[in-house]
């Protein structure tokens, strides 16, 4: 099962590049006029990105260096404790819908200290694979095409968050544990 | 909401840092952050190009629309307010599809396309994220991964003797978020609605 779907994986992008031109072509679009028409627009949705991108990594840059990120990590520690998260997979879960490189580095700690194959290795490995970086797929995309109100999405993607990781933990205990 | 998120991260950062005596790396973690938002953006500048240009070759071919009229059932469900044909629902498939398989490159220029054409059904308000924008970041979000490859990688390098144990794992607390994603979605709209927000 997993062979087929990383090879699935490997082909996927190669097959598109190879049938999307060729069924343009046959439709008798002039192929390589069109790719720019739309390529043209690459550059000012990438840059429009910039104002937004640099305001939550600023606030987020800061809440993490200046300290205030532990402070939440041992707030929330009772709580996560309650749905049965390990101590030392805190600053990971509260890291992973703020910041991506931050909690692969925080993974790849853990990874290192504790071992792959351990139940912590597993667990954290579990939670790293989950769920994208909220904030950064909220800001990228409403900044891509300048929304500024972003209504429940906040509330709606932690939730989804907080279920994947209350998901891994009781999966990681059930198959590792 | 973001508004309230922004501001405490500043807050709580500027005063935590003040109160441990070393109030100066707010500084440079001001100007770190900044420069990894403007870093990302430029790094985005060689993808979204390229996809937009395949997308354009796609549309014009037709396998926008054939998609978007393929999945209609499904779409059709999470999406009651884009019209059923609409070139939107083939973006936001081709983007959930490359979100399971792990193509972190190929998705989000899809999804910001998707955005695009979801901004383009918006008559007056363009400030402010449409019902079938909300729902499409809450599935983005949380979406099933089939294959996390780059924590694999990661296991590998530290001598796991079995990469890809936590695929099982991944796939089913991924199915869980995804579930309660858009079960949160749901509900939220609705409450949203009433208080006419």
């Amino acid at each position: 099962m997993f062979s087929l779907v990383s090879e699935v994986s490997r082909w996927a992008i190669p097959v598109v590049l190879l049938l999307v031109p060729l069924a343009a072509h046959a439709r008798g679009v002039k192929v390589f006029e069109t790719f720019v028409e739309g390529a043209e627009d690459g550059f000012n949705t990438a840059i429009k990105t910039i104002p937004y991108l640099v305001a939550m990594l600023v606030a987020i840059s800061v809440f993490r260096a200046s300290g205030a990120m532990n402070v939440l990590v041992s707030v929330l520690s009772p709580v996560l404790n309650l749905v049965g998260v390990p101590a030392e997979v805190l600053p990971h879960a509260v890291m992973r819908p703020l910041s991506g490189g931050a909690a692969l580095g925080i993974s790849t700690d853990i990874i290192k200290n504790h071992g792959p194959d351990s139940f912590i290795g597993q667990l954290v490995s579990t939670m790293q694979g989950t769920s994208d970086t909220t904030f950064y797929v909220l800001t990228l995309y409403f900044g891509s095409v300048g929304i500024t109100r972003y209504r429940y999405s906040v509330i709606s993607g932690l939730i989804a968050d907080f279920t994947t990781l209350a998901a891994s933990v009781y999966i990681a205990h059930k198959v590792f544990g | 909401m973001v508004n309230y998120v922004w501001l405490g991260m500043m807050i709580c950062g500027i005063l935590v840092a003040a109160f441990n005596g070393r109030v100066e790396v707010v500084t440079k973690a001001a100007l770190e952050g900044a420069q990894t938002g403007v870093n990302t953006a430029i790094d985005l500048i060689a993808i979204i190009t390229f996809w937009l240009g395949i997308m354009k070759l796609a549309e014009k071919a037709g396998i926008v629309q054939g998609l978007a009229t393929l999945m209609r059932p499904v779409t059709g469900m999470l999406f009651p307010s884009v019209p059923r044909d609409h070139p939107a629902m083939g973006a936001i498939i081709m983007n959930i599809s490359a979100n399971i398989l792990g193509l972190g490159n190929a998705a989000t220029p899809m999804g910001l396309i998707a955005m695009k054409e979801l901004q383009s059904l918006q008559q007056h308000d363009k400030k402010t994220a449409s019902d079938a924008m909300c729902t499409f970041l809450a599935l983005n979000t949380s979406c099933i991964t089939l294959i996390p490859t780059t924590i694999i990688g990661i296991r590998l390098i530290y001598g796991s003797q079995d990469p890809t144990s936590i695929v099982g794992t991944t796939i089913f607390a991924t199915a869980c978020g995804m579930s309660m994603g858009i079960l949160a979605d749901r509900i939220l709209r609705g409450l949203y609605k009433r208080q006419g927000r």
